[in-house]
């Protein structure tokens, strides 16, 4: 079939494609599948189960049948339809789900053993032998199964997201949707207008009928002339909006460059999300087809669509057609059709008192009774009055009635309503807030109706709102009444496809139906109906149909499926591709993260920060070596480490003391100013949660630090107690973790070095002891602030400066400290050195943990309350005999692995034996041995026992002694020196 | 969502952090004879109620001020917000 | 009506004249020994081992919409028993043992496919918590292997090991999990227990509870009131509201969690992945279609329909794990709306109304613990005593202080 004359088709430009390797040509204006149709293709695609050979069904988004893979390489996107995919020069598209070719598909014998394939067999088989299933069975069906193919390459495009905001968002650029958004753009409030299409008009784009005289298109281009002067409304093609969520919130796809033939460079497409006051659903009609025997051959299509092709992409699959209708709307199609010189073999209306609209062969109650033509349809059986023909046709157009496009407005859960005059759902009153439906969407089918009705709903809306809107002048258009018989199926004996990329048939609605798989919601799940990757837009209605009719209910009494968004499938990469790879969260770096990275620090992730983990120096080959070195420096003389991603809290106010008290376990009103003191969280429900320090720099004034994991939660917590639980202490927040760089100093040489950046400061101990803090300058006049607090067990120190100088306080610390052997140390150090002191981190304080388990037990204060102090004294909690130990292992050689869990030697390995696990382990350069941390039942009374540590996971087990849970300087002699 | 915040008007559900039922503001008397099972009540148990919600929302991203935001469970619906320093000081003058 | 293929084959060949309903819809009797109020997989479970195991009879499933209509009907199919803890890991591994026996013992082919399930860490201390949680698995039983990256790579060499923000180290997998038909577990469990008696009764909401003295006399519904000696309720998702009809307030809050499917595809990912840095946790459906989620919207919810930003944080997740899954559409998003308990573990107790029995609190993953969950609420109807496996579940935990909180998150269900 060679092109037919007319359409919005610009023939000045033709545009190179392949389809399956074949090469062909098209035009700009046309869609994939107008081009194969104008190219004499009608096969396009294999349905999903049986392989059947498939044609274009429809000329829009709702397409079941003709989904291709478009573009190559790493770009192949499968499952694409062919009916929107706008045509580019050079497009590349191939068939899928068929081997080895369209034509001719192996699995295709799948049709042939369809009398086993019904629906649902699937569940009464493949249970024996028991094995078979994930062997044999299932990995067979996974091949057949789906449909594209992923390029299993990451998607190379960019993709955008956006915000943007209205008064009014009008969804559909057709006569309904063109009217409300030239109503409400004229009164001066902000509009949306978005279409799916390439071209504004919707369905006007497809129909030969006028508007005040003239061809539509020109009315349309008049429209979009006087848009394009209006600075308050945003007309947005190619912009699918998909979903409708809370307050008005619209989501949106825009495609930007998809219908270009490079898309490198630009954004491929946008997500945005729009949030309107007000919304129109002016999302059109969907027409449905009817049942019949094979009447899903390549040729049998919509009759709207049909019509659309011709129509405005100048395009017919056959030069003789035929129509099947139950409705006036088929009439149309022959008559547009007959008008372009195409044949009308006849037109077959289900409706006995139906009369021909032109000059052609009606026959009034009539039904299609079959189909011939294994890749295209040759013929058609026809039965009327009593009697069968056999006509042929290339192609029949069928009309089933339309089906409003609800979907966004059940996308709130609101239930559509039957309409019987219409034999459809219409939007009913419970859909999303400020959502009003218009046009053909509504039920309003004429073309006059649509426009009036448009206008209107975007008066309602403005009124909402208090914009005076007033009515446009609309052009004069088509009032033709719309009338449909009740026809969705004709009855027989072979397969009629109700949906038909799942092949589910009227035989399988039957069988649902014999097996009591009657509810709306098991005869979909049960067939498959309208599960396919059109979300059942040709086939609900129709499956619904059938089973009432099986059924002897009305259609409203069967029910109906919600529909869920997205309205038509989005493509994952611009729902969550704007921040992947390395952007996918927030990276937060130290103040002296780029000092390390020039020291060759090897950087770990911490929630969202990157910490040196260590630092390697030339000749050291393996990471613990790094490590090793590390610890010893701190033990032995000065190590230096970033702290700053721990939190940090500023509590001012004169009850800043009483408001700690409340927070922190343990008492922290006495406090004195100039002091640091260790503190330990609770949760409300008793368990310990964060531990940290603090340190009170004036009596209304404290400083308080918290776990780096924790830094976030514990602000929140600690202002939620402020606002909600204690709002008249007088006390206020800030946290301050960015504002200050914080360094540990660590080590027996830390006093030394420190004082040769302090101004005029005694460090001395006396002057200076453990636990002690200030505010000092440093450096000639920094301001910073200094706490005499260890997590190594050494004589140490923490030094805050203001942020911007941490870069430059650790340069000036190694270079004064270079003789005395200041050595940066990280994360694994750190760990190392904590584990030998037994202090408990996040391992420990994992949020199951209580404070007795931890050792801390006699911290929760009995005199005074505290959050989780009342809880904590539950039985569960009280009565845990669980204790944090230290463990070594029996073989100095031997290994401590953490997640190992612990029994008694010599009892089975089992839930009821299991004593407890390993918490923390390292290698330790001051033992000279593994060491570990590790919570043990009774295992303050167990010291010096040997236990077994159980790893069967990884096939190992070893003996470990029970020690205290500190490896170094047990008396604490070291941090007082 | 949006939240209409009050003080700062609509906001997007995206910038607050969400605690849960209001009650929680009311933290049981801990030295009562019967703290703990006034506490348990008090962490453990909720109405959790199918319609109209008062809950507590924190607007992490934004002034840090706790909300007790009125909403209906069912249609998402927000009915009000207040400070829940406010709805606290209230409660803490009426017991007085 | 046994099921085989020789049935289809035999069916078949006679025009599939010869099937008949899977169950029957009986009209409710004015009286049972047994009433279970929910339809869902639990329920039905519950109704089936009630009937089957326990050999009890005179026992109504009352459903207020259609027979699996809530979250067993709405979630991702996942079953794993992949836990930590001594109160949770013996009774999902029971669960995972009825799974592997559950279409021989129903007759009714659920799908159950243990194709694996991948839990992939991105630090050392992460790995050190799969490692104690692998060691807990091998316990009881269950099997578990930790891979290294390398390992990793060659079993799902498609995941973003190059570019990732959080590194993937490895990951703990567990051989056995895999997925199953969601409906077809329904399903199977109701032909199983109407074949064994048990009257389902669908369209039937619980509009109340006649209590008498500290104890169930039965219930009202949409359909008249029906007596009961004990009354099982097993709705999670509406728990709350079920059970505040008997005057008890709950543990739990309820909340929405989305889920996601994709158009059919080829043969891709061939087990469950969760990732460990972001929320995302994925399988492919033998249909084809990519299933996925990540985590609750956050906030108390019975709309069954979440929110656009965390569609946008779960596919970025999804993206940033597996990069290669871009061009795939999201065909279907959804929510269901379950029972977010304090500590994250579900409750199968008595109550202190006699004869009135609470099976709820699953949180986002009862899918996996139908089997169990039903058995053990059955041994709790019939013999008045906890299950071995399900003894940590008592309602009492929370006043005693014996929660079992896998993740450590305390009261707040929002964040288990």
């Amino acid at each position: 079939m060679t092109r037919l004359a007319g359409g919005l088709i610009d023939r000045s430009q033709t545009l190179n494609f392949t389809f399956d390797g074949q090469r062909y040509h098209g035009h700009a204006g046309d869609t994939l599948a107008s081009a194969l149709l104008a190219n004499g293709v009608r096969l396009m695609g294999r349905s999903f189960k049986y392989h059947r050979p498939r044609g274009v069904l429809s000329a829009g988004s709702e397409e079941p049948n003709a989904l291709v893979e478009l573009r190559t390489g790493a770009r192949r996107e499968p499952n694409t339809r062919a009916t929107t995919v706008e045509l580019f020069d050079g497009l590349e598209a191939r068939s899928q789900n068929r081997w080895p070719s369209l034509g001719f598909d192996a699995l295709a014998v799948n049709d042939l053993l369809s009398p086993f394939f019904t629906a649902g067999f699937y569940y009464k088989t493949f249970m024996w032998p028991k094995a078979f299933w994930e062997k044999l069975y299932e990995p067979v069906i996974r091949r057949a199964a789906g449909l594209g193919r992923l390029s299993m390459q990451a998607d190379p495009d960019v993709y955008d997201k956006g915000f943007l905001h209205c008064d009014l968002l009008v969804i559909g650029g057709g006569a309904a949707g063109l009217a409300a958004a030239l109503t409400a753009a004229r009164s001066g409030a902000r509009v949306i207008l978005a279409d799916e299409d390439f071209r504004l008009g919707g369905r006007l784009l497809s129909e030969t009928r006028t508007l005040d005289g003239a061809q539509a298109s020109d009315w349309i281009s008049a429209l979009e002339a006087e848009f394009e002067s209006l600075p308050n409304i945003r007309v947005m093609r190619r912009t699918t909006v998909f979903g409708v969520y809370d307050h008005g919130i619209y989501g949106a796809v825009e495609s930007v460059s998809d219908h270009l033939p490079e898309v490198s460079g630009r954004v491929r497409q946008t997500l945005w999300r729009i949030t309107a006051k007000r919304a129109v659903l002016a999302a059109g009609a969907t027409e449905r087809p009817i049942a019949f025997a094979d009447n899903d051959r390549p040729g049998i299509m919509l009759a709207g669509a049909m019509r659309a092709y011709a129509n405005r992409w100048a395009a017919c699959p056959s030069e003789t057609v035929a129509v099947f209708t139950n409705n006036d709307d088929g009439h149309h199609t022959a008559r547009d059709l007959a008008a372009k010189g195409v044949q009308i073999a006849a037109v077959i209306d289900a409706r006995p008192e139906a009369k021909a609209r032109g000059d052609y062969r009606l026959i009034a109650g009539g039904m299609v009774t079959g189909s011939r033509g294994r890749l295209g349809l040759k013929s058609i059986e026809v039965q009327a009055n009593g009697r069968s023909e056999s006509i042929e046709c290339g192609a029949l157009g069928v009309s089933g009635g339309w089906n409003p496009n609800v979907h966004l407005f059940s996308h709130h859960r609101g239930r559509p309503v039957w309409n019987e005059p219409l034999q459809a759902f219409l939007p009913g009153e419970d859909g999303p807030v400020g959502l009003i439906p218009a046009g053909a969407a509504a039920g309003h089918f004429s073309t006059a109706d649509a426009l009036r009705s448009g206008a209107r709903a975007a008066q309602r809306a403005m009124d909402e709102l208090g914009i005076a809107a007033s009515l446009p002048d609309l052009p004069r258009a088509e009032e033709a009444d719309y009338t449909v018989a009740p026809v969705f199926h004709v009855p027989g004996k072979k397969r009629a496809w109700v949906d038909f990329q799942n092949d589910v048939t009227v035989k399988d609605i039957k069988l649902a139906h014999a097996e009591n798989m009657r509810p709306v919601e098991h005869l979909k799940r049960y067939t498959t109906l309208g599960m396919a990757t059109d979300q059942g837009k040709t086939s609900n209605v129709t499956g619904l149909a059938v089973m009432a009719e099986l059924t002897g209910r009305s259609i409203p009494k069967i029910g109906t499926t919600i529909f869920r968004p997205p309205y038509t499938p989005v493509t994952l990469s611009v729902l969550g591709g704007g921040d992947t790879g390395r952007h996918f969260r927030p990276r937060r770096l130290t103040p002296t993260h780029h000092w390390a990275e020039a020291q060759g620090a090897v950087f770990v992730e911490v929630g969202q920060w990157m910490r040196a983990q260590y630092f390697p120096r030339p000749g050291e080959t393996h990471w613990r070596h790094s490590v090793d070195r590390e610890a010893r420096a701190v033990r032995g003389a000065v190590g230096l480490c970033d702290v700053t991603t721990l939190g940090k809290i500023d509590v001012q106010g004169a009850d800043a003391g009483e408001f700690l008290n409340r927070l922190y376990c343990n008492m922290m009103a006495t406090l004195k100013v100039g002091r640091v003191r260790y503190g330990l969280m609770l949760r409300e429900d008793g368990f310990a949660y964060d531990d940290g320090t603090c340190a009170r720099l004036a009596e209304d004034h404290c400083v308080v630090t918290t776990t780096t994991a924790n830094a976030g939660l514990v602000y929140r917590n600690m202002e939620f107690a402020r606002q909600c639980l204690w709002p008249e202490l007088d006390v206020q927040l800030i946290s301050t973790t960015d504002a200050w760089a914080q360094i540990a100093v660590a080590g027996p040489k830390s006093r030394a070095l420190l004082a040769r950046i302090v101004d005029r400061f005694d460090l001395s101990n006396e002057a200076f002891p453990f636990m002690a803090c200030t505010e000092l300058t440093v450096c000639d006049g920094l301001r910073a602030r200094l706490f005499r607090i260890s997590f190594s067990g050494e004589l140490a120190y923490e030094i805050a400066v203001p942020a911007r100088y941490g870069h430059a306080l650790i340069e000036r610390l190694m270079e004064l400290g270079a003789d005395l052997g200041a050595t940066p140390y990280g994360t694994e150090a750190l760990g190392v050195l904590r584990i030998e002191k037994g202090h408990a981190a996040g391992p420990e304080l994992n949020g199951q943990a209580t404070a007795l388990m931890v050792g801390l037990g006699s911290m929760v204060s009995q005199k005074k309350d505290s959050v989780g102090a009342v809880m904590s004294r539950r039985e569960g909690l009280a009565g845990d005999r669980r204790r944090l130990v230290g463990l070594r292992p029996v073989d100095p050689a031997g290994n401590v692995v953490s997640g190992s869990h612990l029994f008694a030697e010599g009892a089975p390995r089992k839930f009821d034996t299991d004593q407890g696990w390993t918490t923390s382990a390292c290698y330790s350069p001051h033992v000279g041995s593994m060491i570990g941390l590790g919570f043990l039942e009774n295992g303050d009374e167990r010291l010096g026992e040997v236990i077994v540590a159980a790893n069967p996971l990884e096939g190992e087990s070893s003996r470990l002694r029970v020690v205290p849970a500190h490896f170094v300087d047990p008396e604490g002699a070291r941090l007082r020196e | 969502m949006l939240i209409t915040h009050p003080l700062l008007g609509l906001r997007d559900a995206q910038e607050f952090t969400y605690l849960g039922d209001a009650r929680l503001i009311d933290r049981p008397a801990p030295s009562a004879p019967d703290a703990e099972a006034a506490f348990c009540d008090y962490v453990f148990l909720r109405d959790n109620p199918a319609g109209v919600h008062r809950e507590l929302w924190y607007h992490e991203h934004g002034d840090r001020s706790w909300l007790v935001v009125t909403r209906d469970t069912v249609t998402h619906e927000v009915l009000g917000a207040e400070l829940a320093r406010n709805v606290a000081l209230a409660r803490t003058r009426c017991s007085k | 009506m046994k099921f085989s293929g020789f049935r289809v084959f035999a069916e078949a060949l006679k025009g599939h004249t010869g099937w008949r309903p899977l169950w029957r819809n009986p009209d409710p009797k004015p009286s049972y020994d047994y009433l279970i109020v929910g339809g869902g997989g639990h329920g039905l479970a519950t109704a089936y081992y009630l009937a089957k195991t326990f050999g009890r009879s005179r026992i109504a499933v009352l459903e207020k919409g259609w027979l699996g209509s809530g979250n067993v009907g709405r979630n991702t199919t996942i079953i794993r028993s992949n836990y930590l803890l001594a109160g949770n890991e013996p009774f999902y591994e029971f669960s995972m043992k009825l799974w592997e026996g559950l279409e021989q013992e129903l007759n009714f082919n659920a799908m159950v496919s243990q194709r694996g399930i991948i839990n992939l860490f991105h630090t050392d201390a992460q790995r050190d918590a799969f490692r104690r949680r692998g060691n807990a698995m091998m316990l009881a039983g269950a099997g578990a292997r930790l891979l290294g990256r390398e390992e990793l790579r060659a079993m799902v060499p498609f995941l973003n090991y190059d570019n990732a923000r959080f590194p993937i180290k490895g990951g703990l997998m567990q051989a056995r999990a895999g997925t199953a038909r969601h409906d077809g577990v329904a399903w199977g469990y109701a032909r199983g227990a109407d074949s064994h008696g048990v009257d389902l009764i669908q369209n039937c909401e619980v509009t109340g509870f006649r209590l008498d003295r500290g104890k169930v006399r039965g219930v009202e519904t949409s359909r008249g009131y029906i007596a009961a000696d004990k009354v099982g309720v097993a709705v999670a998702g509406s728990s709350s509201r079920v059970m505040a009809m008997a005057g008890m307030r709950l543990p739990i809050e309820s909340h929405v969690l989305q889920a996601f499917v994709t158009e059919g595809l080829k043969p891709t990912i061939p087990g469950v992945i969760t990732f460990g840095a972001g929320h995302f946790y994925i399988s492919q459906s033998d249909k084809g279609g990519l299933v996925f989620g990540g985590d609750i919207d956050g906030y108390n919810s019975y709309a069954q329909r979440g929110n656009l930003p965390v569609v946008e944080d779960v596919v970025e997740g999804g993206m940033a794990l597996m990069p290669m899954i871009g061009r795939a559409r999201l065909l279907r998003m959804w929510g269901g709306v379950v029972d977010m308990s304090m500590d994250g573990s579900p409750i199968i107790d008595r109550t202190q109304i006699e004869g009135l029995y609470l099976n709820g609190g699953w949180c986002y993953g009862g899918f996996k613990a139908t089997p169990a969950s039903g058995y053990a609420f059955a041994h709790l109807l019939a013999t008045g005593a906890s299950h071995e496996t399900a003894r940590a579940y008592r309602i009492e935990r929370f006043a005693r202080g014996h929660v079992v909180d896998e993740r450590g998150a305390g009261a707040q269900p929002n964040l288990h």
